[in-house]
């Protein structure tokens, strides 16, 4: 169910009743949470947590979670942009309504194991094996500030690994990188745009070269031709061939190349 | 709160030193200058978990020791080398001269932490590592010379009580100490103070550890916590005499010090 999108309070201060509902009243804790595991901020921190996760994602880069809070605390004009991108597209409406999370509680692992080769459901499985992946490791929105955008977040996370699948790119420093082009196109998040722009730093000469001349131009070009891809109901495709999906997308065939 | 400190340990140190700014080993310094600690003095740090105060304790008391040792040879300077290379048999060159210091903490995670610092610095002798609660400490009466809680007494759910065991296990003539945050009665720097505690904290909690909760957790546990009188008067209630306290940086953190007389 869709709580009013309203704006949170932080603890300690006074309540910002902008949306003119002063009647409700904040705990003595403080803040109104949106939805479960959310941390009202303030602007401030929000500035302070964006400056902070963006260093320490690349000072670190195995701390995911920061380059998931730096997603959520730069996202404020891309996410309700992608919101409405979802509500006039009759797929992506349906999405927004219905809320589906990709888990390992609702998937059926056997049954997608089971279908053909070259189908969604089963490139995506042997994705998730090959790069020894599991979906139930995305984290969580905590700093979204509204509660449709915190589910648009969530969605995008647990949509990226079918885009490794779709894109046919592994967990690798590479792979990561050209999925990284591919989204920063597609949902204009500045935190794929700095991870497009940042993670090849850490790559070598030989893969930078092949970064630079196939597979960038490639994902630039399935970013741009293709419609929004959090505006199909994977978890209603997986019988689908992943070649058919991709077309149907625009995401034009990868490069034979090695990553 | 076990939980709490669960999740913080091993990165306690490094987040001590960003919300600071450093300035907490000041802090700690001022503690153990305060104590003044002789050779042969027996230490209980409470909730002393990763050490701090214990190692700053060692190092004061060595170089007490070795400055008493340059003083016992400046006075055997007039004597033959004969009845010096004879006293070197018979003094055995205490490095520490029986001090000791017992860390004593509810969490094993912080203990775990601890032990592992003492032997990356190499603190060997003269610490020992306890498992215990400050309501409940398993020690006997009378045992102690000092006792020190450092940033340990907000955390404790009866104040009251870690009092009480402070002042059983303490010998008579020993004195409490205890190193805490507290109020600032400046109200510019209160709020200045408050703006830095709940804006930039728990942001340094989730950058760094991965963990905003247990952090708005420590700055609101900071504001629950009593003001300098009021502990004051808690710690006299304990039976501590000639109980006193003194603020550091205008009353972000508090020394308070008592005796059993």
């Amino acid at each position: 169910p869709l709580l009013p999108a309203g704006r949170a309070c932080l603890s300690h201060a006074e309540p910002r009743g902008r949306d003119g509902r002063s009647g409700e009243e904040e705990e003595e804790e403080g803040c109104y949470q949106l939805y479960p595991g959310h941390i009202p901020t303030s602007p401030l921190q929000k500035a302070l947590l964006a400056a902070g996760s963006a260093f320490m994602a690349l000072y670190d880069p195995y701390r995911h979670d920061m380059v998931a809070v730096l997603g959520e605390t730069t996202g404020c004009l891309a996410l309700p942009n992608l919101r409405d991108k979802m509500k006039h597209h009759p797929e992506g409406y349906r999405i927004l309504q219905e809320r589906p999370r990709i888990r390992l509680s609702t998937l059926d692992m056997a049954r997608l194991q089971g279908l053909p080769d070259g189908s969604l459901g089963r490139e995506y499985v042997r994705f998730l094996e090959d790069n020894k992946v599991s979906p139930d490791t995305r984290m969580p929105p905590k700093f979204v500030d509204d509660e449709e955008l915190a589910y648009v977040i969530q969605r995008y996370r647990e949509v990226h690994d079918l885009m490794h699948t779709l894109l046919g790119m592994p967990t690798n420093m590479l792979g990561e990188v050209v999925v990284k082009w591919f989204e920063a196109i597609q949902t204009g998040l500045p935190m794929c745009v700095l991870g497009a722009a940042f993670g090849p730093i850490r790559l070598s000469a030989r893969k930078l070269r092949v970064l630079a001349t196939e597979l960038v131009p490639w994902a630039i070009r399935s970013g741009r031709n293709a419609s929004c891809i959090l505006n199909f109901y994977y978890e209603q495709r997986w019988e689908q061939p992943v070649a058919c999906l991709r077309e149907e997308i625009g995401i034009f065939p990868p490069p034979a190349v090695q990553v | 709160v076990y939980q709490v400190f669960e999740s913080v340990a091993k990165k306690y140190d490094v987040m001590n030193d960003s919300m600071t700014l450093g300035i907490h080993r000041v802090w700690k310094d001022i503690l153990i200058h305060k104590m003044n600690p002789f050779p042969g003095m027996l230490l209980l740090d409470v909730a002393g978990g990763t050490g701090d105060i214990a190692f700053r304790f060692l190092n004061y008391v060595r170089s007490a020791r070795e400055r008493q040792l340059q003083r016992r040879l400046k006075h055997h300077q007039n004597l033959s080398w004969q009845e010096i290379s004879e006293s070197y048999q018979e003094e055995k060159c205490k490095s520490l001269g029986d001090s000791q210091v017992v860390v004593c903490d509810i969490n094993k995670e912080m203990l775990k932490v601890g032990k592992q610092k003492a032997q990356h610095l190499g603190y060997s002798e003269g610490l020992s590592w306890v498992l215990g609660n400050a309501e409940e400490l398993p020690f006997d009466d009378d045992k102690f010379d000092v006792y020190t809680i450092a940033f340990g007494i907000r955390n404790v759910t009866r104040i009251d009580l870690a009092l009480e065991e402070a002042y059983r296990v303490l010998k008579p003539g020993g004195r409490f100490l205890c190193l805490e945050f507290s109020h600032v009665s400046n109200p510019l720097l209160s709020r200045l103070y408050d703006l830095y505690s709940f804006q930039v904290i728990p942001v340094l909690g989730e950058v760094i550890a991965g963990d905003w909760k247990s952090y708005q957790y420590l700055v609101e546990s900071i504001r629950r916590f009593p003001p300098q009188e009021e502990l004051k008067a808690m710690i006299e209630d304990a039976g501590f005499l000639k109980v006193d306290f003194q603020n550091l940086n205008s009353g972000i953190v508090a020394i308070h010090s008592g005796f059993k007389l």
